[in-house]
C-alpha cells in the first residue's frame, strides 16, 4: 500500500480487518488441528492462516506485517516445516519401520497412526504459510518500490 | 536397519538436507553439508547395486503400504546403473561448486544454491527408483523445478531468459506427462509401472492407451531434448552457473532417457511400442537428423559452452537411436553411452568451468592461447574431447562401437556411416577449442592467468580419469548395461 494516503481514507476497511483477521486465524488453526476428523488439512489451513495475515498487511501497510513476520523469519520456518514433515517420516525408519511408516510411532498403533499424520499436516500446513507469505511479500515490495 | 532402509535413503538424506541448507543459512556450511550428502547419496548407490546384482530386484514400500495401492520404490540393473552414474556425476560437481559459486553467485543466495542442488539431486535419483508413475512426474518436477532457479542464478542477464525458456517448455513438457500418466489411470485404475503393464496387456487396441503413449513420448522428448524439441538446452546451459552447466548436461536429459526407457520398455512393453505403436519410425529418422544437424550447428558456435550444449544434443540422439534400434545390442548402446556420455559431458564442463574462473569468459577468441597458462585444465578437456569423439582407449569408444555393432546386425550400413560422420564433425568442432587453447597467442587485452585451483582441478580430473579408466576396464559398465538390456527386452532372467 502506498503512504499517498492517510490511515483515514482506510478506516472501513481497517475497522473489518481488525475484526476479521482474529476469527481467520482461528478458523486456520481449527482447520488445521481438525483436519484429521473433517475436512481440511495442513494445505488448506496454511493458506487460510497467510490470507489472515495478508489482510492485515493490505489494510495496515506492508511494513506492519512485515515487522509482525519478516522474510527472515519466514525462511527459515518454511524450511522446518519440511523438516518436520520429512523428520516424521525418518523417525518411522528409526523406530524399525520404513520410511512414513506411522504405525511405529506410538503404541497402539493408530494412536501412531494418529501422532503421525498431526505432525504432517503440522510441517506442511507452516510450510504453506511461509511460503505464501514470502510470495506475497515478495511481489507487494516490488511494487512499492516501483515508481 | 539403514540397509533395509536404503532405497529410501537414496532419495530422501538429499531431499531432507536441502531444507538443513537452507537453516545454516551460510554458503561455506551449506557446501560442506551438500558435499558429504553427495558422497553418502554415491556410497549408497554402490551399495544399491551391489545389493541388486546378488539378490535381484530391491523392492521398498513406502509407509509399509503394500505394492499397487502404497508407492513403492524398486530397483532393478538399469536404476542401479543409472543411480550410480548420477549420484557419481554429483559426488563429483558438488565438491567442485565451493570454489565456482563464491565467483559465479551473490552470497546471500549460496545456501539456497545448495539447497536447490540438493533438491535437484534428490528429484533426479528419484525418478530413477520410482516405481509409480505419478510418483515420478512429481519428483521429476522437483527436479526441474529446482533447475529453473539453478539456471537463472548465471551472472548473465540472459540466464534469466533462458531459465524462463526452459520453465515453460519444461513445464508443457511435465504436463504431457502428466496427461498421459492420468489418462493410463483412467484406464487401468492403477498408478504402480509392474500392475500397469500388467492391465496394459489386453488393452493394446484401446484409443486410450495410444492417446496416453503418444502424450508420454512427447512429453518425454521434451524433457529429453530429443530434436526438434531442444530448443531449451543450448541458452539453459550456456548461461547456467559452471557447476550446474555440469550436472545437468551429465545427468538431466540421462534421466528423461531412462524415463523414455521405463514407459517404453517396462510399461508399455516392447510389443506395443515398437510393433502396435512403430514407435521406431519416429525415434530413428528424428535421433539421424539431430546427430548430423546438432553436430553441424556445433561446428559454428563461438561460445565453448554452447558448443557443448549442441554437441549435448546430438549426443542424446545416439541414446534415442540405441532405443530405436531395438535389440538387445542397441539399447546396451544406449544405457552405455548414457553413462558413458555423463563422465564425458561432465569432465568437459568442469574443465570450461575453471577456464570460466579463471578468465570470465567461454568465447573461443578469449580462449586463445589458455592451454600455455592452464595446461593441467585444458589436458583434462582435450581426455574428454577424444572420449567424446570416441578414440579408443577411452569411454566413448566403448559405446559408439557397441551402436554401431548394433546398426551392424540390422545390416543398417547408412547408419553406421552416419554415425563415423556425425563423429568426425565432433572432431572438427572440438579441434576449434584445442587449436584455440594451444595455438593461437594471448588475446593482448587478456591478462596472464595462472592454473586453476586444486578444489577445481582434482574433481575435473577424476572425471576425465574415469573416461580413461572405464574405456579400458569395461567389465562393470559393459557388463551392468548388457543385463540391464536383456531384462528391459524381456529375455533375462
Amino acid at each position: 500500500m502506498r503512504q499517498t494516503h492517510s490511515d483515514k481514507d482506510y478506516q472501513v476497511l481497517q475497522v473489518v480487518a481488525k475484526l476479521l483477521v482474529p476469527y481467520i486465524l482461528l478458523f486456520a488453526l481449527y482447520v488445521q488441528f481438525h483436519g484429521d476428523f473433517g475436512p481440511g488439512g495442513g494445505f488448506q489451513a496454511g493458506v487460510i492462516f497467510a490470507a489472515g495475515v495478508i489482510l492485515y498487511a493490505m489494510a495496515f501497510g506492508l511494513d506492519k506485517a512485515m515487522s509482525l513476520l519478516s522474510p527472515q523469519v519466514l525462511r527459515p520456518l518454511a524450511a522446518l516445516g519440511v523438516l518436520i514433515y520429512g523428520g516424521t517420516g525418518v523417525a518411522g525408519m528409526f523406530l524399525g519401520g520404513h520410511f512414513l511408516d506411522y504405525y511405529v510411532l506410538a503404541t497402539p498403533p493408530t494412536a501412531g497412526q494418529h501422532l503421525g499424520i498431526f505432525l504432517v499436516e503440522l510441517g506442511v500446513g507452516l510450510t504453506v504459510t511461509c511460503v505464501m507469505l514470502l510470495i506475497f511479500f515478495a511481489f507487494a515490495q516490488r511494487a512499492e518500490q516501483a515508481p | 536397519m539403514i540397509a533395509a532402509n536404503l532405497p529410501a535413503l537414496q532419495v530422501v538424506l538429499p531431499l531432507l538436507s536441502a531444507p538443513l541448507c537452507v537453516l545454516l543459512g551460510r554458503g561455506r556450511a551449506a557446501w560442506l553439508l551438500a558435499t558429504v550428502v553427495s558422497w553418502l547419496a554415491l556410497a549408497i548407490a554402490a551399495a544399491l547395486l551391489r545389493q541388486v546384482l546378488a539378490q535381484g530386484a530391491v523392492h521398498y514400500a513406502f509407509g509399509d503400504w503394500a505394492a499397487p495401492w502404497g508407492i513403492e520404490y524398486v530397483v532393478d540393473g538399469t536404476a542401479a546403473f543409472v543411480l550410480l552414474i548420477v549420484a557419481g556425476i554429483a559426488a563429483t560437481v558438488f565438491p567442485y561448486s565451493l570454489l565456482s559459486v563464491e565467483k559465479e553467485v551473490d552470497p546471500e543466495r549460496q545456501a539456497l544454491f545448495y539447497a536447490a542442488m540438493l533438491l535437484c539431486l534428490a528429484g533426479l535419483l528419484g525418478i530413477v527408483i520410482t516405481g509409480d508413475a505419478f510418483n515420478l512426474f512429481v519428483l521429476l518436477e522437483i527436479s526441474a523445478l529446482s533447475t529453473y532457479t539453478l539456471v537463472s542464478l548465471g551472472q548473465d542477464r540472459r540466464a534469466l531468459t533462458a531459465a524462463y525458456q526452459y520453465l515453460i517448455l519444461g513445464t508443457i513438457g511435465a504436463t504431457f506427462i502428466l496427461i498421459g500418466v492420468g489418462l493410463l489411470y483412467m484406464l487401468t485404475g492403477t498408478l504402480n509401472m509392474a500392475d500397469l503393464a500388467e492391465r496394459i496387456e489386453g488393452l493394446h487396441q484401446s484409443r486410450t492407451l495410444q492417446t496416453a503413449f503418444a502424450f508420454l513420448v512427447v512429453g518425454i522428448g521434451l524433457k529429453l531434448a530429443l530434436f526438434p524439441m531442444h530448443l531449451w538446452l543450448p541458452n539453459a546451459y550456456t548461461y547456467a552457473p559452471s557447476a550446474v552447466s555440469a550436472l545437468l548436461s551429465a545427468t538431466a536429459t540421462k534421466v528423461a532417457v531412462y524415463v523414455l526407457l521405463r514407459f517404453l520398455f517396462t510399461i508399455f512393453g516392447t510389443w506395443f511400442s515398437f510393433s502396435d505403436m512403430n514407435v521406431d519410425w519416429i525415434l530413428i529418422p528424428l535421433a539421424l537428423v539431430a546427430t548430423f544437424s546438432m553436430s553441424l550447428v556445433a561446428i559454428f558456435q563461438n561460445n565453448v559452452k554452447r558448443m557443448l550444449a549442441y554437441s549435448s544434443v546430438a549426443q542424446v540422439a545416439y541414446m534415442t537411436l540405441g532405443i530405436g534400434i531395438v535389440t538387445v545390442t542397441g539399447l546396451t548402446a544406449a544405457l552405455l553411452h548414457l553413462f558413458n556420455h555423463a563422465l564425458i559431458k561432465g569432465a568437459l564442463f568442469l574443465a570450461l568451468g575453471a577456464v570460466f574462473y579463471r578468465i570470465g569468459s567461454v568465447q573461443l577468441d578469449r580462449m586463445q592461447g589458455i592451454a600455455r597458462e592452464m595446461p593441467w585444465t585444458m589436458a583434462a578437456f582435450v581426455l574428454a574431447a577424444l572420449s567424446l569423439i570416441g578414440v579408443p582407449m577411452t569411454v566413448g569408444f566403448v559405446s559408439k562401437w557397441y551402436l554401431i555393432l548394433a546398426a551392424l546386425e540390422k545390416g543398417w550400413w547408412l547408419v553406421v556411416v552416419l554415425i563415423l560422420i556425425t563423429s568426425l564433425m565432433a572432431v572438427v568442432y572440438l579441434w576449434r577449442v584445442i587449436e584455440a587453447a594451444y595455438f593461437r597467442p594471448r588475446p593482448a587485452d587478456r591478462e596472464a592467468v595462472s592454473e586453476a585451483p586444486w578444489g577445481l582441478l582434482l574433481p575435473t580430473w577424476v572425471l576425465a580419469l574415469a573416461n580413461l579408466y572405464l574405456g579400458i576396464d569395461t567389465d562393470l559398465s559393459v557388463g551392468v548395461a548388457g543385463e540391464a538390456a536383456q531384462r528391459l527386452m524381456g529375455l533375462g532372467p
